[in-house]
């Protein structure tokens, strides 16, 4: 469905992604990992064409994403951190999400229903805490029942209850059959949701396996160990040993 | 916004009720249309930007052309000022000087502010830096205010023995704020302009080619900045 | 009705008093003026009924009282001189004089007075004439009341309104002159008055003034005149209660002075002129009580003058209120009120305490670089000018009203 192919991108001298090539599937839930600074964000960002690459090329359903963004109506992209103009309430943004994208076929608002959304339309954008913000970007990822998820660091600012209700609906959009691309630091929370692991490092794609591969290739069953101990393998390997 | 229009609805009915001359009220809106309208609009727009640079990450994500949201960011900010600037200065210019300087005075105010979100638009793209584009703004409001008439005073010292009327009105196309002072000039103070160079300036900017030309270049002190904007802001990586 | 016309014109032409009246007219006694000016004797009336007379050049070589009834109209046919007054005494009253002669080398006139005194000219109207009317070697002469309006375009074809050449005593009242060369124009006249004269729209001066002394002229109007008003090399001129206005463009004064001295210029109005008085070698003049208001230049004063004292003067909403073009200041200025004057009068005697410089750094910077006129009233010229009042390098620091009175004086 997503097809990168030797993508490199320069931020002045650092190379943010080195020669990139990565392909993702429908019904696929996966993590992106790797310390920061790894060029997770950026491969993100170069799906989502914010960011041009300097070299290679992605492709969206067989189409090359450059000059074209008509793509993006099958994407529901949750940013690391959701800004949005301090002075509209909740409901004016999701109103005016839905202007955006007007051509959506059916909408989702399981998560605008399950975060009780709806009690705090009228509150402004600036006086919403970071959680309650992350639940609004959460809400318009999957509002448009897109196609492709992209989430970054989706947990990162929740509550445990809502964490536990935004993995349920990730894993029920995967059973959908949605393509699902996470990145996070929290690997536990992981566990359960993804199918697959695409570890980064230095802006290099170390590697890209099934999750029963990886725990296989380790020798862990969680998803924590085995991630642990590809990184220190990772380590070892950087330096050389 | 709001803080901008009534700052400017204050001004404007306190410098016309306070002076009893009205041609001297209308001196200290020239002031402010040319010195405080140019830094507000590039201060507030270039701020603006750089604090919803998230908000248009967000919205670059969505399948919008880029271009749409550059463009609609353009046009939100310049409808804003233009409002504010209809309110705060037009309302008391119809009540106190419904005339033609007090169009004028309208018109050009209006075409500053969006000469200078141009400029901001165009200098945030720049820069990712926030406070390096906003000091940037900061000098290029100072060029245009003081630096570039310094400039050219001193090329008329160097060069005065040359006959530099007709060069001097080319010179002042390069400045969206000369431009527009010796518009405003040519409609209030007509009698020290109508001096020896007076009558050249008359001559050009006074005719309506001259003043159709001078507006076609405020325009495109407009359209420029922002079309260069969009090609950069369509490359450009959030 | 007929009849009591007869009897009325019977009654006029009868003479009780020795000297005769001759009446001129389709069904008078004469048909032409030149017939009847013939059959008269000194101190005779001659009276024009009305009609379209082509006399050629009339000639009045006797005293005589020429009345116009109804405004008979005088034709020169655009090749004589209309009327030519060669006596003293002569009255010309009541005439319409039309189509004078244009010439490049003779200054033939729509009237012109040679060689005499006395002489009256009023209640005429000039249409179209090259000189208006025309006075050379007059003495006491009045020219009152007349309306002159020529309507040529180009400084070489026209000729002056009212020209007076080495006369003395004149009388120029209440005369309306306009589209001629110069208004009034005045060359070796002494001892004369001009009063209450409106002079607009002129191709060149609305007042020409030449070496001519101890003239006087008040409350005149002189308006939108090509260049305004111009007097230059003479002495004891005084100007009083004149109106000066509307006078734009390049070389344009509302009062050009040059080579004047020791006059009076007292109780005028400057309105919205390029320079309200330009002055250039003029000395011991005494300006006061004048009103300099919506001018580009209130005044400007050359380096070369000396000895002119400006005094309570009204100076408002001038672009420049003086300016100068030298360092070397020996005129004085006291109690004047200036707009732009920002100091403060903490003892209440209604005058600033500290001095008002009228100079501003930029009115020099002009002075001397007229294309910088491009950056009036931008920020950096009010720069300069902050700075220059408070650390003063290039204004005259002489130049200054220790005196600026608080409140406008009249």
């Amino acid at each position: 469905m997503i097809i990168a192919s030797n993508v490199t991108k320069k931020f002045g001298k650092l190379t943010a992604l080195n020669n990139v090539s990565l392909t993702c599937n429908r019904g696929e839930c996966i993590a992106l990992v790797g310390p920061n600074g790894s060029g997770k964000t950026t491969i993100i960002k170069s799906i989502l064409g914010m960011v041009v690459p300097d070299s290679g090329f992605i492709t969206f359903n067989g189409n090359n994403i450059l000059h074209d963004w008509h793509y993006r109506n099958h994407i529901g992209y949750m940013p690391q951190i959701g800004r949005y103009p301090d002075n509209m309430t909740i409901g004016d943004v999701i109103e005016m999400m839905k202007d955006i994208r007007s051509d959506a076929i059916s909408l989702d608002d399981d998560l605008i229903v399950s975060f009780g959304i709806p009690d705090l339309y009228n509150k402004r954008m600036r006086t919403l805490s970071g959680g309650t913000r992350q639940k609004v970007s959460a809400c318009l990822a999957f509002l448009f029942n897109p196609s492709v998820l992209i989430l970054d660091e989706p947990t990162a600012g929740l509550d445990p209850v809502s964490s536990e209700i935004f993995k349920e609906k990730i894993i029920s959009e995967k059973n959908k059959g949605k393509l699902i691309l996470i990145t996070s630091h929290v690997l536990s929370e992981l566990d359960e949701l993804v199918t697959q692991l695409v570890y980064m490092q230095d802006g290099q794609l170390l590697f890209h396996k099934t999750i029963d591969q990886l725990c296989f290739d380790t020798g862990e069953k969680k998803l924590t160990k085995a991630v642990a101990s590809v990184m220190g393998q990772s380590k070892i390997t950087s330096f050389g040993l | 916004m709001l803080f901008y229009t009534l700052f400017l609805l204050v001004t404007t009915f306190s410098v016309f009720s306070l002076d009893e001359n009205p041609a001297k009220g209308l001196l200290s809106m020239l002031n402010i249309i040319l010195l405080i309208v140019p830094l507000v609009s590039i201060m507030f727009s270039t701020i603006y930007l750089y604090n919803s640079a998230e908000f248009i990450e967000l919205l670059v994500s969505q399948p919008l052309k880029r271009k749409t949201i550059w463009l609609s960011l353009f046009i939100g900010l310049s409808a804003s000022f233009s409002f504010s600037l209809l309110i705060g200065i037009g309302l008391p210019i119809i009540i106190f000087q419904p005339n033609a300087i007090g169009a004028m005075l309208i018109g050009i105010g209006i075409i500053l502010s969006n000469v200078f979100i141009a400029i901001a638009m165009l200098s945030s793209v720049k820069t990712r830096d926030k406070a390096k584009g906003i000091g940037f703004a900061i000098l290029v409001w100072l060029y245009f205010t003081i630096l570039f008439d310094g400039l050219v005073l001193f090329f008329l010292f160097q060069f005065a023995d040359y006959p530099l009327d007709k060069i001097m009105i080319i010179i002042s196309s390069f400045n969206p704020i000369d431009l527009s002072r010796i518009l405003i000039l040519l409609q209030l103070d007509v009698s020290a302009m109508m001096g020896y160079t007076g009558a050249i300036f008359k001559d050009f900017f006074g005719t309506s080619s001259g003043m159709i030309i001078s507006f076609s270049i405020l325009m495109f002190w407009v359209f420029f900045p922002v079309f260069f904007s969009i090609r950069n802001f369509n490359k450009k990586d959030l | 009705m007929k009849m009591i016309c007869y009897i009325l014109t019977l009654l006029i032409c009868v003479d009780s008093f020795g000297a005769n009246v001759l009446c001129v007219g389709k069904s008078k006694q004469f048909i032409s003026i030149t017939a009847a000016i013939c059959s008269a004797k000194d101190g005779d009336t001659v009276i024009v009924y009305p009609g379209h007379y082509y006399e050629k050049n009339l000639i009045v070589n006797k005293k005589i009282y020429l009345k116009g009834i109804g405004y008979p109209v005088l034709d020169g046919q655009k090749k004589y001189e209309v009327v030519s007054v060669k006596a003293n005494a002569v009255v010309v009253d009541g005439f319409k004089i039309i189509h004078s002669g244009v010439s490049s080398i003779e200054d033939l006139g729509g009237i012109k007075i040679y060689d005499s005194r006395d002489v009256v000219i009023k209640n005429n109207i000039l249409e179209d004439t090259f000189f208006g009317i025309y006075t050379q070697y007059g003495k006491n002469c009045t020219i009152q009341n007349n309306e002159l309006h020529a309507n040529n375009l180009e400084e070489q074809q026209s000729g002056n309104g009212i020209h007076c050449w080495k006369s003395d005593s004149m009388k120029i009242i209440g005369n309306t002159i306009t589209g001629h060369r110069d208004g009034i124009y005045f060359e070796f006249v002494t001892n004369s008055i001009i009063w209450r004269n409106t002079s607009f729209k002129n191709i060149r001066y609305g007042l020409h003034f030449m070496f001519s002394n101890n003239d006087a002229y008040i409350a005149n109007l002189f308006t939108a005149n090509g260049a305004g008003v111009a007097v230059m090399f003479s002495h004891g001129v005084k100007m009083y209660s004149n109106t000066f206005q509307e006078n734009w463009g390049d070389a344009s004064y509302g009062l050009l002075l040059k080579e004047i001295s020791d006059s009076y210029i007292e109780g005028n109005v400057f309105n919205k002129n390029t320079s309200g008085i330009y002055m250039e070698g003029a000395s011991r003049l005494l300006v006061k009580k004048n009103s300099f208001e919506n001018n580009g230049w209130g005044m400007k004063i050359q380096a070369s003058c000396m000895e002119i004292e400006v005094g309570n003067n009204n100076f408002i909403g001038n672009t420049f209120d003086v300016s100068t073009n030298g360092s070397l200041v020996l005129n004085t200025f006291n109690n004047n009120y200036w707009d732009k004057y920002d100091g403060y009068d903490l003892n209440k005697d209604r005058v600033g305490d500290i001095p008002y410089h009228p100079v501003s750094m930029y009115s020099m910077i002009v002075e001397k670089y007229p294309t910088a006129m491009i950056l009036f009233r931008s920020f950096i010229t009010a720069l300069l000018d902050k700075t220059e009042k408070l650390i003063p390098s290039i204004t005259p620091e002489g130049l200054k009203d220790n005196k600026p009175q608080m409140k406008r004086k009249f």
